[in-house]
């Protein structure tokens, strides 16, 4: 018996959406204000989807205790009150949200303590959001 | 295909204990979910069911009809109850978020199939804002 088992994060981070590859113009008509120069901030939800089976003698597909342990310290610690442009992962990449969902599925794909995980969303405001289940 | 959700709030109590376990294997395992008094919360049951748009009707379902197949299969069973104690399921199975989608989608699935009109595509059960679990039926 196959089920997922979803949680969500928050964490607070900066960033500026602006390409190197851009002129000014083509970055201010790409980015529009995500491209002002010192950076804004946004509280993204990170909502983490684990499918597997359903072990007999707990009920559960993965440990919530465990999940929150490998989010913390792959995930949050890395990124909860920090600049994202900075982070060595978007050295060569615009940490837009699209790029943070692909950069936190794949800090966590392989660190999962049971199942798989299926997806990776993440919320930049309650009207955005973007979601990775892998290639 | 179009794929139609129903949300549905329904407030239970359960606890986590393995019989076969110590109770410190127990209170390991589930910390103070294993609370022999049990606990409680607020549930929101997610139902997706998925369809053609009926051509006069332009319902994938009849979302009364939904409401009412939901509340007499699952709300009626789990609302205001023990999970551990009232609802059959989980005299052998813990009564986490994943085994309540797992049971949600059994009660479900028969009733919508009866319908004709659309078939169910997934069960989703939040057990707080945070924590959520999904069943799709076995794939």
């Amino acid at each position: 018996m196959s089920a997922y088992f979803g949680r969500r994060y928050t964490l607070s981070a900066s960033h500026r959406l602006h390409a190197d590859a851009l002129s000014e113009d083509e970055n201010r008509a790409a980015y529009g204000k995500c491209n002002n120069p010192h950076g804004h901030g946004h509280n993204y939800f990170v909502e983490v989807l684990v499918g597997g089976p359903v072990d007999p003698a707990t009920g559960m597909v993965i440990n919530l205790a465990a999940l929150d342990e490998v989010v913390r310290t792959r995930v949050t610690d890395r990124f909860d009150h920090t600049n994202l442009n900075l982070d060595p992962l978007f050295a060569n990449s615009v940490p837009t949200t699209e790029n943070l969902c692909r950069a936190v599925f794949e800090l966590l794909k392989d660190a999962m303590p049971a199942g798989e995980l299926e997806s990776v969303r993440v919320e930049e405001t309650e009207n955005n959001f973007f979601e990775y289940r892998g290639e | 295909m179009i794929f139609l959700t129903r949300r549905a709030t329904f407030s239970a109590s359960h606890y986590y204990w393995n019989e076969s376990w110590t109770a410190a294997r127990n209170e390991e395992v589930f910390g103070r979910c294993a609370n022999r008094n049990g606990h409680g919360h607020n549930y929101t049951l997610e139902v997706t069911v998925a369809g053609e748009p009926d051509p006069v009707t332009g319902f994938v379902v009849d979302l009364k009809w939904l409401k009412d197949v939901m509340e007499q299969e699952v709300l009626a069973a789990f609302d205001h109850r023990h999970l551990n104690l009232e609802v059959p399921e989980f005299a052998s199975a813990i009564p986490t978020t994943e085994n309540i989608a797992i049971a949600a989608w059994k009660r479900l699935e028969p009733a919508i199939a009866a319908g004709g009109g659309a078939r169910l595509n997934k069960v989703r059960v939040y057990e707080t804002a945070e924590i959520f679990a999904e069943y799709r039926g076995e794939v």
